[in-house]
Formats: structure tokens, C-alpha cells, sequence
């Protein structure tokens, strides 16, 4: 197998009103015709590695080839090679479906008979030859992404760069755009994923990287950083927070890793699950405490962030916002509206 | 897709160095992207209708509720008037240029532009000139308009044609200047409200609707010299002859300074809008 992609010690930091270090030493390896997986919350740096490998940023420091070509000093051949389909869906929304595919073919330089038939090829391929002559404008979220990601499949790319493909999609959107993926997978093309969604990297990638603040804090399939975990997660619901703390003290001893306590809710991953189940109850029981809920499950890959990082994925985080006033709620929304309009200034650096 | 793999063979070469290769995609990118700003123009004709609606309000304004009381000498108002609308138009017509890239900068399509194998050049190119290809449509509206409430050009046809050539570069170069201003805004709005403190003195304090003779004499001479009056009154006399400006210099004196002008913008403010969208994405 060949290196399609290779990253050494990538630096990047953002100068500014804060300063943000955004990459601090990043390195890892795709191999070609493989999905690689960057996993991270906001602000960890997963954009800013894409944005170095595409040539749209220059690194502070390390280096970053693409087939072999350094993405500095080879950054026109680079363009040349590669596919971007980014999570702000960059098209144009007040040309058609079919003139952005074929802008994106011209300013490739790609024959005009070749980009009218990959035109119409790629609106076949992503369900969109019926909607292919309407302006974006009357496209749905879901469309848009299926066009964003069929403009960088024009120039047919070895090597695609996907930035959160999927985020602010609805499941149904999400899982027709994970299959088209798959598909162009099988056809060969190397796919370098960002995401935020640990199920998407769970069913896309077969290598990932999980960044934190700009360092990659782990490396490897999915299968084996559940493996390193342990072989089962031990989850047991308490009728109170008292009641939850007791039981963490006590589920604390069972497995590798400490005993998480979350609300009411008490999780610890063991590697024999029914053995640790029945020690679990016995020792429960000694106590007086009774479990409303008990269960056993196969780890996630939310439960790997957890134990790299000690906090959750952001995504997986919906109760976040539910101790806000109406007044801080508002605020927060506004921001967050403010920051969409200014992805440059005060967009995820990361 | 199986043939995903043999990809970057289908179209042929497509990174290549050489000076002459550059300047054909220079050009054919030029070419894509201006095609691409003009189709935004359709698709939005409101925009369009109504940016030429502001100007003949002001022609209508002028020609007949404040042109009365105000008097410019050898020629009839309106002769007087159209000249001075011609370039507020196209000066309000080349802001669209910065509202256009802060627009494209903030829905994130340079970002896709740059990692595209296109000339880099392009983008900006492409902008400028689909604004000056915009500015040619306004301006050919606002002849219409002008001729219809009685302007009579009086130099001839290759002079009068000379005249809009002028204007219409004078707004590619203001073009690239207001690049700089939606390089430098951080969305289309700001970029709009940016723009119009600062076309807004230079149309108004100049010669576009009054003889500068009649402001005090502590402005006259920013008023008479400023670049939009020097443009003024190089299209007022190509149009309607010389002793219209009432400054009492020939057609060449203007034109000759309003070239100077023109080429002095684009030499400094090309550089420097480059330069700002290097940095800016």
C-alpha cells in the first residue's frame, strides 16, 4: 500500500485578538484508497488540517505532502489532484446545480465536451438531474451538500478532502450522503473525513485520528480503540445524585478505567461484562442502593473521546444549553448566528 | 466509478507551467468567472432594476424639481446635468464590486476557489470585470433616460462615445478600490454601508449638479480638482463642449487629467487588492 496523504509536526496558529493555536504538531498517514477519519469537537483543529492539505492555508511549520507533492511548494499540481466539499456547502446559489458543476470543470481547465458529460453524469449520480437546471436557492440542505460534494468530484480526484459533510443535516440527508461516500470509496478514491459525529467516523472511516486542541491524542481503527477500552460498557441509572455518587465509589475497582459519573447516570467499561454484572449488583445490593435502569453495551466511539479527553464529543453534549436564563439563550443564539455570517473572522479556526 | 482512480490522465495536462499557459488560464478563468457574476445579475433583476431606479430618480429630481433654480451658464441644465449623473452612476455601480466579494468571502466559495488549479488572479479579475460589463448595461439605460427628458450631446458621436469610455474606466478603476473595501468588510452588509460614506462626498461635493463657482471658496478647490469632478468635466466637455464645465479650460486639459487619474487609481489600488485578498483568505 502506498501514502496517499502524509502530515509531519503541521503547526498553525492563528494570530489575532486571541491567539489560537490551532494545529500544534499534528502528523499522521492515509493509505491511498482508504477513508481516514479526523474526529474532533469544535475549535480542535480538523479544519485547519484540511484547509493546509487543500493549499488554502500556509502551515507555520512541519510539512504535508499529497501523493507525494509538499502542499507548499507544489500547490498548483496539488490543486490539481485533489477534491473539497466543505461543511459551509460552497456553492454558488444563484447559478444551477449543472452551471456550478460546470464551473468547477472549467476553472479546472477541463474540456468543455467532457465537462457538459460529467455534468450530467454527476447530477445522475446524486439525485439531482431533475433539480440540475434550478437555482441553488430552491435547493434543500440536504441538495446543497450533494452538489457541494458532486462540484468537487468533477476534475475526478485521488484524493478528497470532506469537512464535516454531514453537520446540520437530518438523518435521512445524512445517511444518502454516507452512502454516495461508500460508494465512491469502493471506486478507489483515498478520502480524508473531519467530523464531529463519532457514528459517522464509526461507519465511514477505517483508520481515525481524535484531535484535541490541536494535537492528535489517539490513532487507529475504530474496532481497536473500543478493544482498548475494554470489551463492554457497564451502564447503571440511579434514582438520585447521592445515590450515583455511592455507586460510582463502589463500580470504581471493576475495570481499566475509573467509573464515570454523569448525572444519575454511572457508566464504567470492564472487560467481562456478565462477571462484572453480577459483582456489580451483589455489591449494589450490600449497599441498599437499587439501580433504576442497568445495562451492558458495546462501547462507543463517544466513550473513547470521554476516556482520552475527559469531556464529551460537543455534538453529544444537548443538555448543554439547559441552564441558560431565556436572556443567555438568546445571546448564545445570536452568537452563534454572528459566527455563521463571519466564517473568516470568528468561524472554527480549528 | 472505476474510473475514479485513473482520474488527473482524463483531463490531459492539467497543471502546467510556462508563462504562456498561465496568461490562456489567466484569461479562460477570467472569462468563467466574469460569465458567472453576469448570471447572478439575471438571476436577481430586481437588484439590477432597481439600481438603475435610484439614478433616474435623481435625473428626474434634478432636470426638473431643483434644476430650475439653479444656473450654469452656457448650456441648458439638463446638458448640464447628465454628464455629472453619468459618472454618480457608475460610481455607485463599481460599490457592487466590494459587495460582491465580501458576499463571496463570506458564503465560503473562494475558499473552493482556492483550492481549485485556477490562476489566482481570476477571482478578482473576473469580479471587476463583470462590474464594468454591468456598468456598460446602466449606463447605456441612463443615455436613454437622458435623451429622453432632453439631453442633446452637441460634440458628435465619436465624442460622446469617447466621453462614456472615460466613465467606464474610471469605474474599473474605482472597482479596485472598492475590491479593497469587501476584501476588507467582514460581510456584504458592512461592505454595502462601508462603500457609501465614501462616494457619497465625492459625488456630492463636485461638479455633478452645481457649478463649483457657486460653493464657498474654501471647498472650491477640493471640489473642482477632486478625481470624480476632473471626470466630470472631461465628459462634460467631450458631450457638450468645453465652455460647459465653466472653469474656462479645454476638453484635452480634463481629459488628459482624468487619464492621469484613472491610470494613477489602477496602478496604486491593483497592488493593494491583491495583496489584501493574499492575505485576507
Amino acid at each position: 500500500m502506498t501514502i496517499a496523504i502524509e502530515v509531519d509536526d503541521l503547526q498553525k496558529t492563528f494570530t489575532g485578538k486571541r491567539e489560537v493555536r490551532a494545529l500544534a504538531g499534528v502528523s499522521f498517514a492515509v493509505q491511498e484508497g482508504t477513508v481516514f477519519g479526523l474526529l474532533g469537537p469544535n475549535g480542535s483543529g480538523k479544519t485547519t488540517a484540511v484547509r493546509v492539505l487543500t493549499t488554502i492555508l500556509r502551515p507555520d511549520g512541519g510539512s504535508a505532502r499529497v501523493l507525494g507533492n509538499d502542499v507548499v511548494k507544489k500547490a498548483p499540481l496539488v490543486r490539481s489532484l485533489i477534491g473539497l466539499a466543505g461543511q459551509y456547502a460552497a456553492v454558488d446559489e444563484n447559478l444551477t446545480g449543472r452551471e456550478n458543476l460546470q464551473m468547477v470543470g472549467r476553472l479546472n481547465h477541463l474540456p468543455g465536451p467532457f465537462v457538459a458529460s460529467r455534468s450530467v453524469e454527476l447530477l445522475d449520480q446524486f439525485m439531482l438531474t431533475d433539480a440540475g437546471d434550478r437555482p441553488l436557492k430552491t435547493y434543500s440542505g440536504g441538495m446543497r451538500r450533494r452538489l457541494d460534494l458532486a462540484a468537487a468530484l468533477v476534475a475526478r480526484p485521488t484524493v478528497l478532502f470532506l469537512d464535516e459533510p454531514t453537520t446540520g443535516l437530518d438523518p435521512q440527508s445524512r445517511n444518502d450522503l454516507w452512502e454516495v461516500i461508500e460508494q465512491l470509496v469502493g471506486g478507489g478514491t483515498t478520502v480524508l473525513l473531519t467530523t464531529q459525529y463519532l457514528e459517522e467516523a464509526d461507519r465511514l472511516a477505517s483508520t481515525l485520528a481524535v484531535l484535541d486542541h490541536g494535537k492528535v491524542i489517539a490513532e487507529g481503527t475504530p474496532e481497536s480503540m473500543k478493544a482498548s477500552l475494554g470489551a463492554t460498557v457497564l451502564e447503571v441509572g440511579l434514582s438520585s445524585l447521592d445515590d450515583a455518587q455511592r455507586t460510582g465509589t463502589i463500580l470504581d475497582g471493576l475495570g481499566p478505567h475509573a467509573a464515570l459519573v454523569n448525572g444519575t447516570l454511572v457508566e464504567v467499561t470492564v472487560d467481562h461484562g456478565p462477571q462484572a454484572a453480577m459483582l456489580a449488583l451483589r455489591a449494589l445490593d450490600g449497599e441498599g442502593i437499587a439501580p433504576q435502569t442497568f445495562n451492558l453495551r458495546e462501547p462507543s466511539l463517544d466513550d473513547v473521546f470521554l476516556s482520552l479527553t475527559g469531556h464529551r464529543t460537543e455534538a453529544e453534549e444537548p443538555d448543554e444549553d439547559a441552564n441558560l436564563t431565556p436572556r443567555q439563550h438568546r445571546r448564545k443564539k445570536r452568537l452563534a448566528k454572528l459566527e455563521q455570517a463571519l466564517p473568516v473572522q470568528t468561524g472554527e479556526y480549528a | 466509478m472505476t474510473t475514479t482512480v485513473v482520474a488527473p490522465t482524463v483531463s490531459g495536462a492539467p497543471h502546467s507551467s510556462g508563462l504562456l499557459t498561465n496568461i490562456k488560464w489567466l484569461v479562460s478563468d477570467t472569462l468563467t468567472l466574469t460569465r458567472r457574476n453576469l448570471l447572478a445579475v439575471t438571476r436577481i433583476p430586481e437588484a439590477l432594476f432597481f439600481s438603475t431606479v435610484q439614478p433616474i430618480m435623481f435625473v428626474l429630481l434634478f432636470r426638473y424639481v431643483f434644476g430650475g433654480a439653479i444656473q450654469t451658464g452656457p448650456v441648458p441644465y439638463v446638458d448640464y446635468l447628465l454628464p455629472g449623473i453619468f459618472v454618480q452612476t457608475v460610481a455607485f455601480g463599481s460599490v457592487s464590486t466590494s459587495i460582491g466579494l465580501a458576499e463571496d468571502l463570506q458564503k465560503g466559495i473562494i475558499e473552493r476557489f482556492r483550492a481549485l488549479p485556477m490562476s489566482r488572479g481570476a477571482v478578482l479579475l473576473g469580479r471587476t470585470t463583470a462590474d464594468l460589463v454591468r456598468n456598460v448595461f446602466v449606463v447605456i439605460i441612463m443615455t436613454v433616460v437622458g435623451l429622453l427628458v432632453g439631453f442633446r450631446p452637441t460634440e458628435g458621436f465619436a465624442s460622446f462615445m469617447a466621453g462614456i469610455a472615460l466613465i467606464l474606466l474610471f469605474a474599473y478603476a474605482l472597482s479596485w478600490f472598492f475590491a479593497i473595501v469587501g476584501l476588507s468588510a467582514p460581510n456584504s452588509e458592512t461592505a454595502q454601508v462601508m462603500s457609501f460614506p465614501l462616494v457619497f462626498p465625492l459625488t456630492f461635493i463636485s461638479a455633478a449638479f452645481v457649478q463649483v463657482g457657486t460653493m464657498p471658496s474654501w471647498l472650491q478647490g477640493f471640489a473642482t480638482y477632486q478625481p470624480f469632478s476632473v471626470v466630470i468635466s472631461a465628459c462634460r466637455s467631450l458631450m457638450v463642449g468645453p465652455a460647459s464645465t465653466g472653469t474656462g479650460r479645454s476638453t484635452s486639459y480634463w481629459v488628459v487629467q482624468s487619464l492621469a487619474w484613472t491610470i494613477g487609481l489602477l496602478i496604486v489600488f491593483i497592488p493593494l487588492a491583491i495583496r489584501r485578498y493574499r492575505t485576507r483568505t
